[in-house]
């Protein structure tokens, strides 16, 4: 069974997703983080594909993005990665990236790859629903990889039906009209676009991401879907630190402690 | 016409292959609202009035066809300049800006980004927001900021508020990235008045028909001038391609003209300094369009080179990548050094200081080949004002 079928079998509350853009701060960080997310608690981990013109994304994470291409990343070398972390843990992998990467990659390449990795899911964003049917759909089921979609407030309740249908993991909910990276309290205009997506009853499990960046945030994400997706602020909890693991850690703690 | 080339776009914004709409969930709202309405909207008969009128009375449109004698007694035929340069703003950008800027008012949107690279997207995107007093963003990277700072200061001037794109090459490629980030943060009042044939689907076909008035002109000025309304072939640089695609645009299906593309090959197409995309690029998505883009093996985007900020962008609008994939258009590259020599003999021919941009097509003469009685017709698209600080440097390097 994919893993994160699995996951979302057994637990259906509070579920952390951790992103992190591989290759930072380190080319090598990508074993030690993946391990540390598993150990303090994570229950998914987003690993971010570094893309040199990461669109949908904020500043945090693009020079996360440009500093682990400096680093040498490239994608032969994050699968190499991958497949060693999975001699470690068995915590469900979804890559994050862009469309232009699985492309040149060859797509039914990428997705073998990626599986054979250790990868459980996909989150391409610029791979829209149309052009998703058209190219990329027989391959991802063909071969268990399941690809996630994202929701946004202006996201119509009839293309919201649609995304439901073409889903295969879980729905990415973007907590508000943004790029990632920005923080701050979770407004009451977005609680209320949540409880409208929560009413829905969508059949995959819901993931509440951009914006989640503390404790706080993250308990209050939960309250209306079965998770939260937090990255830009790891990535700042990884500036300059001497020990990524304990850095790692010491982040996961600081955000699941306080739900006891 | 000897044969139905039938080149046109489908529903979802394809040329072919290459085209379409990678974009994030974010954007969909907006760009499909812009598919859906966009045809219909530039059809009614109220908005072609209202673009038309202002094309004539505001922009100075039509612009001359102009038989330019001594540039055709040197290179032995028959060369016709479409003075785009003539234009309010200098250049033929701002067909496209009154174009877009009459839909977003249609849309009701009070807010407008734009992306720059040599500035005259800006200032014409700037303009025609003082036009109709709406706010005006334009983002620019920051190395053209500096290299075109005459049309940064015509923005400043009429009112528009210029932010630096700090990230990659601090080019066009990242002004863009920019842009399109500000409207995912601001999705409901902002409108996008992207500014070349490049982008998510509807843009492409959206800027190439404000742009087709360059060719719809045409036809009726060579016709007036030589007693057929198509030339043998018509000349246009190619950055993204807006001037291209409207110089181009009445001709795509008719096979008796030639459309040759001029890219910008920076310091040589092989120096690893340059934007030659057509050479240099492989299919991929940039900007959301699968087209045709500098990238490495493992689909990062290279950062390109030109001394042009206009042609400084690592990929091409899929319309011109289908043009070039399926041969119904020829590419050429003109490095840094022969365009700042065709700018120079440019002015001194014909008495006209071209666009850096401009001066590349310009060049591209040098390597056609072509008949006596043949008629060239070449896209003069913008004049060299704002590049005055590069050709001086270029006129003290020769020692002049």
């Amino acid at each position: 069974m994919n893993r994160l079928s699995k996951l979302f079998k057994e637990n259906t509350k509070n579920l952390l997703n951790v992103y992190f853009t591989a290759g930072y701060p380190n080319l090598d960080s990508t074993v030690t983080i993946i391990q540390n997310l598993a150990e303090a608690g994570a229950n998914l981990i987003e690993v971010g594909m570094p893309y040199s013109d990461p669109m949908a994304d904020g500043e945090t994470i693009q020079q996360s993005s440009m500093k682990a291409l400096q680093n040498g990343m490239t994608l032969d070398t994050l699968f190499a990665q991958l497949t060693e972390a999975r001699q470690y843990t068995e915590i469900p992998l979804v890559l994050m990236g862009y469309y232009n990467q699985v492309m040149q990659y060859g797509p039914e390449k990428f997705v073998k790859t990626a599986k054979a990795a250790g990868v459980d899911g996909l989150i391409l964003p610029d791979l829209p629903v149309f052009e998703y049917e058209q190219e990329f759909r027989a391959i991802a089921e063909a071969n268990d990889m399941q690809v996630t979609f994202l929701i946004t407030p202006q996201t119509s309740d009839d293309r919201i039906a649609k995304i439901g249908q073409l889903s295969t993991g879980f729905i990415y909910v973007v907590s508000s009209s943004s790029i990632t990276g920005k923080s701050g309290d979770i407004t009451e205009g977005q609680k209320a676009y949540f409880a409208r997506i929560d009413a829905l009853d969508l059949q995959q499990p819901k993931l509440i991401g951009f914006g989640i960046s503390d404790a706080k945030s993250f308990r209050t994400a939960c309250e209306y879907a079965n998770g939260a997706i937090i990255g830009s602020a790891f990535i700042r909890a990884l500036k300059d630190v001497d020990d990524v693991g304990a850095a790692t850690r010491s982040f996961v703690e600081g955000i699941l402690e306080p739900v006891g | 016409m000897t044969k139905n080339l039938n080149i046109d776009v489908d529903e979802r914004g394809y040329y072919g292959r290459f085209g379409g709409a990678y974009i994030p969930e974010m954007l969909h709202p907006n760009i499909e609202e812009l598919r859906l309405k966009y045809r219909k909207m530039t059809a009614d008969p109220e908005f072609k009035k209202e673009f038309d009128a202002l094309l004539k009375d505001y922009v100075g449109r039509p612009s001359p066809l102009y038989f330019a004698k001594r540039l055709s007694a040197h290179y032995g035929t028959n060369i016709y300049l479409k003075r785009e340069d003539l234009n309010h703003t200098g250049a033929h950008k701002i067909n496209n800006t009154i174009g877009q800027i009459l839909v977003a008012q249609r849309l009701g949107k009070k807010r407008i980004i734009a992306e720059t690279g040599a500035g005259q997207h800006g200032v014409a995107t700037a303009t025609v927001c003082a036009l109709v007093g709406v706010e005006c963003i334009v983002y620019m990277g920051e190395v053209d900021i500096a290299r075109q700072a005459p049309n940064v200061a015509r923005m400043r001037m009429l009112g528009a508020e210029v932010r630096p794109a700090l990230s990659g090459s601090r080019t066009l490629k990242d002004a863009t990235n920019e842009a399109i980030r500000d409207w995912i943060n601001n999705p409901e009042d902002t409108h996008y008045i992207i500014g070349s044939v490049v982008g998510p689907h509807p843009y492409p076909d959206m800027v190439a028909r404000f742009q087709s008035v360059i060719s719809e002109e045409m036809k009726w000025q060579l016709q007036e001038k030589i007693g057929r309304d198509y030339p043998d072939a018509i000349v246009a640089c190619v950055g993204g391609g807006s001037n291209a695609a409207g110089a181009f645009y009445h001709y795509l299906n008719d096979d008796r003209v030639r459309l040759v593309a001029v890219e910008a090959a920076g310091l040589g197409v092989d120096s690893g300094e340059s934007a030659a995309t057509s050479v240099l690029g492989t299919e991929g998505i940039i900007h959301g369009a699968r087209t045709l883009l500098m990238q490495t093996d493992d689909g990062q985007v290279i950062e390109p080179y030109s001394i042009s900020a206009g042609l400084d962008y690592p990929g091409i609008g899929p319309l011109h990548a289908f043009l070039i994939d399926s041969k119904r258009a020829e590419a050429i590259s003109v490095t840094d050094d022969d365009a700042l020599a065709a700018a120079l003999f440019t002015a001194r021919t014909e008495g006209i200081i071209p666009a850096l941009e401009t001066a590349h097509a310009f060049s591209a003469l040098d390597q056609m080949d072509y008949g006596p009685d043949d008629v060239i017709v070449v896209c003069l698209s913008g004049r060299g004002d704002k590049d005055l600080a590069a050709f001086t440097t270029y006129l003290n390097q020769l020692g002049e």
